[in-house]
């Protein structure tokens, strides 16, 4: 009945495979490119020896061999890339466009299926509500309490109290929330701190994970307690990069802490605030863990990346599952270029 | 404190400071409402997890039937939760043992390969002069918008089928069994890691100061040399950062491991067993609550251990872009 160490050992095996693949590739790479080069110099400076002997016109010196260094540096990269990113990319576009087995051509047809169908709409309509509401909410968050925390005592401590989730899991996130969500029913002692706070307060206690459309909201929570710490940590950085002399102004101008903070901290954080807001929403469109764990996309929970799992890898959807997939890339685009202007015109001004 | 003149930028209704008594009370008010707001927050940021920590901790019968808050009135101590979790070998109790030796098996490569591969990527970027080279950094940057969810049908394929051309297998299947499965998962991770990696690298080294590179090939030293010798040290910093992003990453990922590594205890990590648990066993609050905390304690200690080059990499990365 005890666990068995000796039954773990080929993982450990495995895991000794992959690290002296990882010492040969690596190793073996600079290596090869030190050995190799040096080897041609010295072939090189035996010619000019020989050449200065017999008096012959000495060989010029050969061009800089940079591209050479170049590839080799950047072959594993760029062939990891190619092969686990590129070409795959490009046939999941090629597979939206066909059936479930991948065999023939349907056109448009998932597209079509996928705003038609009554179930994958409430699922995109669901991802609207979790792309608008998560980045605002978890920026809100951060910056009130960015800017609360800001020079209190203490503020190294505060300020990780919010940052910690950001080392937790989804997964785990999502069981600390389902156990304050969980549920007794009505008359039973209750175990979970949500439902003993309104039963506490004199009303009914509820399973809120099933009822529609709360529980998405509560689902958010979950996604808002994890990112929060981000938002704070990168605007907490902008607050305190705020010049002191234009503090100093505003200060002696008597101007009031909210006017303060409207005029001076927003402006000045503005940039740092665009990229928070953005990558908060990046990282919501793809959230897949915080569903699966807490409802597995029933009750009317589901979200774009949970449906495309659903279809590619249970359903064997592949067609289906690719079209999700791809749409999903079509609705981060917008969002990147604009992050992309961001930052250009942050680099001109 | 000089005599500022008033800015224009404030350009608002000049307030004269508090004088009255009333502005002096709204002021004080102010304060205590700010210090209330930030610990409420701070509470609803805290409270979940420390409930959790406690109920890992108490006896089977008392997490069923009483609320954790009652552990203070009524304290009731416990390890019985993480040896059954850990180590129990019945179906139901977890065996989380055997998953987190599996965490490890899929975290270590998955985080060494790509911050290798980048780092040379990143220097061959910044420092080698070749043609074309700004569009290899231009294709490479815009891949990090991919989501990783377009690649994972036909990565999938890659393995299980291989690569055929025209009806000619040019690359075979990896038909891998039990734990060699775990190649898939670091392959999947490394090649999903890498844009982001050489963009973050790349912001490192290509801001090293260019003379000490000139000096380097002055005195004769190859590029795989300066790598080793001048930039690496350099970079330990930004290294470091990466490798505590890309630890958090992989050990915390779910959806990377379910497809590439299945759902076994040969190769399956503790988030895709615990994802199960909590959907097949989502009353049994005495494993949930201890495997959770199992599976939080390394990433906690990594984060709390390196906090200060990971809030350094988070601001490099996200706002100098």
């Amino acid at each position: 009945m005890e666990f068995d160490f000796a039954e773990e050992q080929p993982k450990f095996l495995m895991l000794m495979y992959g690290l002296i693949a990882f010492v040969a590739v690596v190793g073996g790479l600079l290596l090869l490119l030190d050995v190799v080069p040096a080897w041609f110099a010295r072939r090189r400076e035996a010619r000019l020896v020989a050449a200065s002997a017999s008096g012959a016109p000495l060989p010029r010196r050969p061009k800089q061999r940079e591209g050479f260094f170049a590839l080799f540096f950047l072959l594993p990269a760029l062939l990891l890339l190619t092969i686990g990113l590129v070409v795959p990319a490009i046939r999941t576009v090629l597979l939206s466009l066909m059936d479930s087995n991948s065999t023939n051509w349907v056109g448009l047809h998932n597209y079509g299926w996928m705003f038609s169908d009554g179930a994958i709409v409430r699922v995109l309509i669901n991802s609207l509500v979790w792309v608008i509401l998560v980045p605002l909410m978890a920026t809100a968050f951060g910056l009130i309490y960015a800017v609360l925390v800001d020079r209190v005592r203490f503020e190294a401590f505060a300020k990780s109290l919010i940052f910690l989730p950001m080392a937790i899991s989804f997964v785990g996130a999502s069981i600390i929330w389902k156990f304050v969500y969980a549920y007794r029913g009505d008359g039973q002692e209750q175990i979970g701190l949500l439902n003993q706070i309104v039963v506490s307060l004199g009303g009914e206690p509820k399973q809120w994970l099933l009822e529609s459309p709360l529980n998405t909201l509560l689902l958010i929570v979950i996604m808002v307690w994890i990112q929060a710490g981000f938002a704070m940590v990168v605007l907490s950085a902008a607050i305190k990069a705020i010049p002191a002399d234009i503090i100093e102004a505003a200060r002696l101008d008597g101007v009031s802490p909210w006017q303060m903070f409207w005029q001076i901290t927003m402006p000045s954080i503005r940039p740092a605030l665009i990229v928070v807001v953005v990558t908060i929403t990046i990282a919501t469109l793809k959230v897949f863990d915080i569903v699966r764990t807490s409802t597995n996309g029933n009750y009317e929970t589901s979200v774009i990346a949970n449906e495309m799992y659903n279809q590619a890898f249970r359903y064997g959807e592949n067609g289906q599952g690719s079209a999700l997939a791809v749409f999903l890339f079509i609705l981060v685009i917008p969002v990147v270029i604009y992050q992309i202007r961001n930052l250009r015109q942050q680099r001109k001004g | 404190m000089t005599t500022a003149t008033p800015t224009v930028a404030v350009g608002t209704t000049r307030t004269d400071a508090p004088k009255t008594v009333a502005g002096r009370v709204r002021k004080r008010l102010n304060s205590r409402t700010a210090t209330l707001v930030s610990i409420i927050i701070a509470l609803f940021w805290t409270v979940p997890t420390f409930g959790l920590f406690i109920s890992s901790f108490r006896p089977e019968d008392q997490i069923k039937t009483t609320g954790w808050w009652t552990f203070f009135t009524d304290p009731q101590f416990t390890l019985e939760n993480y040896q059954q979790v850990l180590f129990g070998r019945s179906s139901s109790s977890g065996q989380l043992a055997s998953y987190f030796i599996n965490s490890l098996a899929i975290t270590i490569p998955s985080v060494l390969f790509p911050i290798a591969f980048a780092a040379l990527a990143a220097y061959a970027l910044a420092w080698i002069n070749f043609r074309g080279r700004e569009w290899v950094y231009i294709a490479i940057f815009a891949l990090q918008i991919v989501p990783l969810q377009m690649a994972l049908v036909p990565l999938l394929k890659f393995f299980s089928t291989g690569v055929t051309v025209a009806g000619i297998q040019v690359l075979p299947a990896w038909d891998l069994v039990d734990e060699q499965k775990f190649a898939q998962v670091w392959f999947a991770h490394t090649c999903f890691a890498l844009p982001f990696a050489v963009f973050l690298l790349h912001n490192f080294i290509s801001q090293l100061p260019g003379d000490l590179m000139e000096a380097a090939r002055v005195d004769g030293a190859s590029h795989p040399k300066i790598f080793r010798t001048i930039v690496l040290p350099l970079i330990t910093p930004a290294l470091a950062a990466l490798g505590i992003f890309q630890f958090l990453w992989v050990w915390n990922d779910l959806l990377v491991a379910l497809i590439f590594a299945g759902g076994g205890d040969e190769t399956a990590p503790l988030t895709v067993r615990l994802a199960e648990m909590a959907g097949t066993r989502g009353n049994e609050w005495q494993r949930l609550t201890a495997g959770a905390f199992v599976s939080i304690v390394v990433p906690l200690i990594v984060f709390l251990s390196l906090q200060r080059y990971f809030v350094r990499g988070l601001l490099a990365g996200s706002v100098k872009g």
